[in-house]
């Protein structure tokens, strides 16, 4: 999807540096990596470190880095450029898609991005760079970057373990670390998202986005909110936080 | 930052923390926390941990420790200083974002889920 606008922009000294959030890496990854054919780096991240280290709360996001390594965008909802062809891999879907399916792409499709706008605003730094309006202070980018407390921080040490007691296949120690991270980094979706996506419904090409309870095993889910349920209660069209110039 | 011990070479707790330690103390960008002893190397994560306020979750049962990240000024970046990622790609090999200096960069994070 990116691929475009950085052709456009690399030869301007800009580059893409994609990054993949996901536990189960390669295997998670691979088919959306490759039908993307990416140019530019694209790089797995199985303990979700983008969170650690930029504040990193939802998908797409993105970090704006200048010349000299100095963030002047922190972490902040990315809309993808608009896609001139097909490149993510295609999805067969079931001939009868589940209710729930239906639920989700409809509350899917409610929620917000002012793509023209962001993209507008990259070109127009990548154009003047340090001049550019969209160019924030070292100041505004500390004091724009997520709010973080130790109870939070806490969370993200929680979410790491999960991620590494996953990988070795300690699946139940992971829970147990995924719903500590819940419990503190409310405001994550990212950290919901991985784990609920770990809990695979079926083996079909659906699996890992039913996200939530079975329909004849409700108690089995073992954690409190689910994607419906979580993007119904905040309201889809709040799922992302709106693009701030 | 995960962990299989508590004593970690220093060029592997500044890659995995963003913390560059320095004779005065623990440093991104311009913000640096003075350290109660020096670090050493390999370093005493439970000490250097405790100075900079980093949490710190043990599994102890699975040889596994976790390291939160510091929360100084109650935000996420102390600095608007890039700290460095190295993550691999598909294929194993390690990327490193500093190798990109002189060059604008967007950071773009996605999930297949």
């Amino acid at each position: 999807m990116w691929q475009a606008l950085r052709n456009e922009l690399h030869p301007k000294g800009f580059e893409l540096v994609a990054v993949g959030l996901d536990t189960l890496g390669g295997a998670g990854c691979r088919a959306f990596i490759e039908a993307a054919k990416p140019e530019h780096p694209s790089l797995i991240d199985q303990h979700h470190v983008l969170a650690d280290l930029f504040g990193v709360i939802n998908i797409p996001s993105s970090v704006w880095i200048d010349e000299r390594g100095m963030i002047v965008r922190p972490a902040e909802a990315a809309p993808a450029p608009p896609q001139p062809t097909q490149t993510a891999p295609r999805i067969n879907m079931p001939s009868e898609v589940p209710q729930r399916f239906v639920e989700m792409m409809t509350e899917a499709v409610k929620i917000k991005s002012d793509a023209p706008a962001y993209h507008a605003a990259l070109r127009d730094w990548v154009n003047k760079g340090a001049a550019s309006r969209f160019a924030l202070s070292s100041d505004e980018v500390v004091k724009r970057s997520r709010p973080r407390d130790n109870a939070k921080a806490l969370g993200h040490a929680h979410f790491a373990l999960a991620t590494q007691l996953e990988m070795d296949g300690h699946h139940d120690a992971a829970v147990h670390h995924f719903r500590e991270a819940h419990r503190l980094v409310p405001d994550s979706w990212t950290f919901r998202r991985q784990a609920w996506s770990l809990e695979k419904i079926g083996d079909g090409p659906l699996a890992r986005f039913w996200q939530g309870p079975q329909p004849d095993a409700p108690d089995a889910w073992p954690y409190e909110g689910d994607w419906l349920g979580d993007v119904r209660k905040v309201g889809a069209e709040n799922y992302s936080e709106p693009w701030r110039p | 930052m995960l962990l299989r011990s508590l004593r970690v070479p220093k060029s592997e707790f500044e890659a995995g923390t963003g913390w560059t330690l320095k004779p005065e103390g623990a440093c991104q960008g311009d913000v640096c926390i003075p350290l109660s002893k020096p670090a050493g190397d390999p370093i005493d994560v439970k000490q250097v941990a405790h100075d900079i306020g980093m949490p710190l979750v043990e599994a102890p049962e699975h040889g596994l420790w976790a390291l939160g990240p510091a929360s100084i000024g109650s935000r996420a970046l102390a600095s608007a200083q890039a700290p460095e990622l190295r993550l691999p790609d598909l294929n194993g090999k390690e990327f490193k974002l500093s190798s990109l200096r002189g060059q604008k960069v967007l950071l773009f994070a996605w999930a297949p889920y």
